[in-house]
């Protein structure tokens, strides 16, 4: 049977969940702003993608 | 769970509640000295990692705020000013205070890690050791010294911020570690002087109970000297400036001034005047450091706008 009534207490556990509710939003907002940041930051990013390249090894020429 | 037993239930704590474990009032100065810390720092940060490392800095001190709470909540219950912390008025439990500063005491040293480097958040976990268990565990209740040693605690917040930024120290943050850690005796050496009875009840040795108050008034201002000379010797590093060379002149000799006239009164002539001297001294000492900090960040603010 649904509540019918508010309490005072229900009003606290509101407030509680919905700021909880909001942490976590803010928490999520946060580590995808850094992870963003973070990986501008590396600068580009080149990878191998199955096939040796031999510019990207170091001390390797391209003339080899 | 039926209606009958929602209204037998213990007190729910809201948001708020929780909220007010961390010590908002005293974060605020975590908050500002941690940022004038980092945006000195020679090394510049994105601003959105900034922001990140301040707001990570803020949560460790909320979060050993809510340790201390736990710790503290027996003498807060007998001292008017703390009596309506969550934790003694009964909102929060003792248990959800000791929970939440733990969680956000981890969680605020991994991410500010994460964000900038392991040595700024190695010194945040120190800070919250140093203040916990060194000052609220061990110190606060056997020595009069307690106000001396918990100074460092809230001094720490603009190393933190120099070093999220560097990854190092350097004179200038130490300098401003000593100007909070020289400021906070006899801004609360004050407040003991006219909230007489708290520490009295509560069997906190402050200085004003185990010394006396004649020997609490020349405490006063012996810091408040030493305070004098470490603000001024700031000005003289690059971290100074203008600004804050006029600013820390005339704060210092306002400083000593009232440390002056607080030590050469006794009690006799405080009640005369309901502690007028020692309650404008406090809340000078107050805007004293607000405004050190914020004539630091000006200088900056100069600076980078390239005006000197």
């Amino acid at each position: 049977m649904a509540i019918q009534a508010l309490h005072e207490l229900h009003r606290r556990r509101r407030s509680r969940n919905i700021g909880v509710g909001l942490v976590l939003v803010v928490f999520i907002a946060i580590v995808f702003g850094l992870t963003v940041v973070k990986v501008r930051q590396l600068g580009a990013v080149q990878g191998f993608d199955h096939v040796v390249r031999p510019e990207l090894l170091p001390g390797e020429s391209i003339s080899q | 769970m039926t209606d009958a037993s929602v209204t037998d239930n213990e007190y729910d704590a809201e948001f708020g509640d929780y909220f007010a474990l961390l010590k908002p009032r005293v974060m605020t100065l975590v908050v500002f000295t941690a940022f004038v810390g980092l945006l000195l720092a020679p090394v510049q940060l994105h601003p959105f990692v900034g922001f990140c490392a301040i707001l990570f800095i803020a949560v460790g001190g909320g979060a050993s705020g809510a340790l201390n709470m736990w710790w503290d909540a027996d003498i807060d219950a007998v001292m008017r000013r703390t009596a309506r912390r969550p934790v003694p008025s009964g909102r929060v439990t003792g248990n959800e205070a000791l929970s939440i500063g733990l969680a956000l005491s981890g969680f605020s040293v991994v991410m500010l890690g994460l964000a900038t480097n392991w040595a700024a958040a190695a010194l945040l976990a120190f800070t919250i050791f140093f203040y916990v268990v060194i000052y609220s565990m061990w110190l606060k209740r056997s020595t009069p010294q307690n106000i001396v040693i918990g100074g460092a605690a809230g001094a720490f917040p603009p190393v933190i911020g120099w070093m999220a930024a560097t990854g190092s120290v350097a004179l200038e943050p130490l300098l401003m570690f000593a100007l909070i850690f020289l400021w906070t005796p006899p801004h609360f050496w004050a407040l003991a002087l006219f909230m007489r009875s708290d520490y009295d009840d509560a069997g906190v040795p402050m200085l004003t109970v185990t010394h006396g108050r004649r020997s609490t008034r020349r405490h006063i201002l012996v810091y408040s000297v030493i305070l004098a000379i470490f603000a001024v010797a700031l000005g003289a590093t690059a971290a100074g400036g203008p600004v804050y060379i006029v600013a820390a002149a005339g704060l210092n000799i306002w400083l000593l001034k009232g440390a002056w006239e607080i030590a050469r009164r006794d009690e006799a002539m405080a009640e005369q005047d309901s502690y007028a001297v020692e309650k404008a001294f406090f809340k000078f000492s107050l805007l004293y450091l607000f405004l050190h900090f914020g004539a630091l960040l000006v200088d900056a603010i100069l600076r980078g706008v390239g005006l000197f």
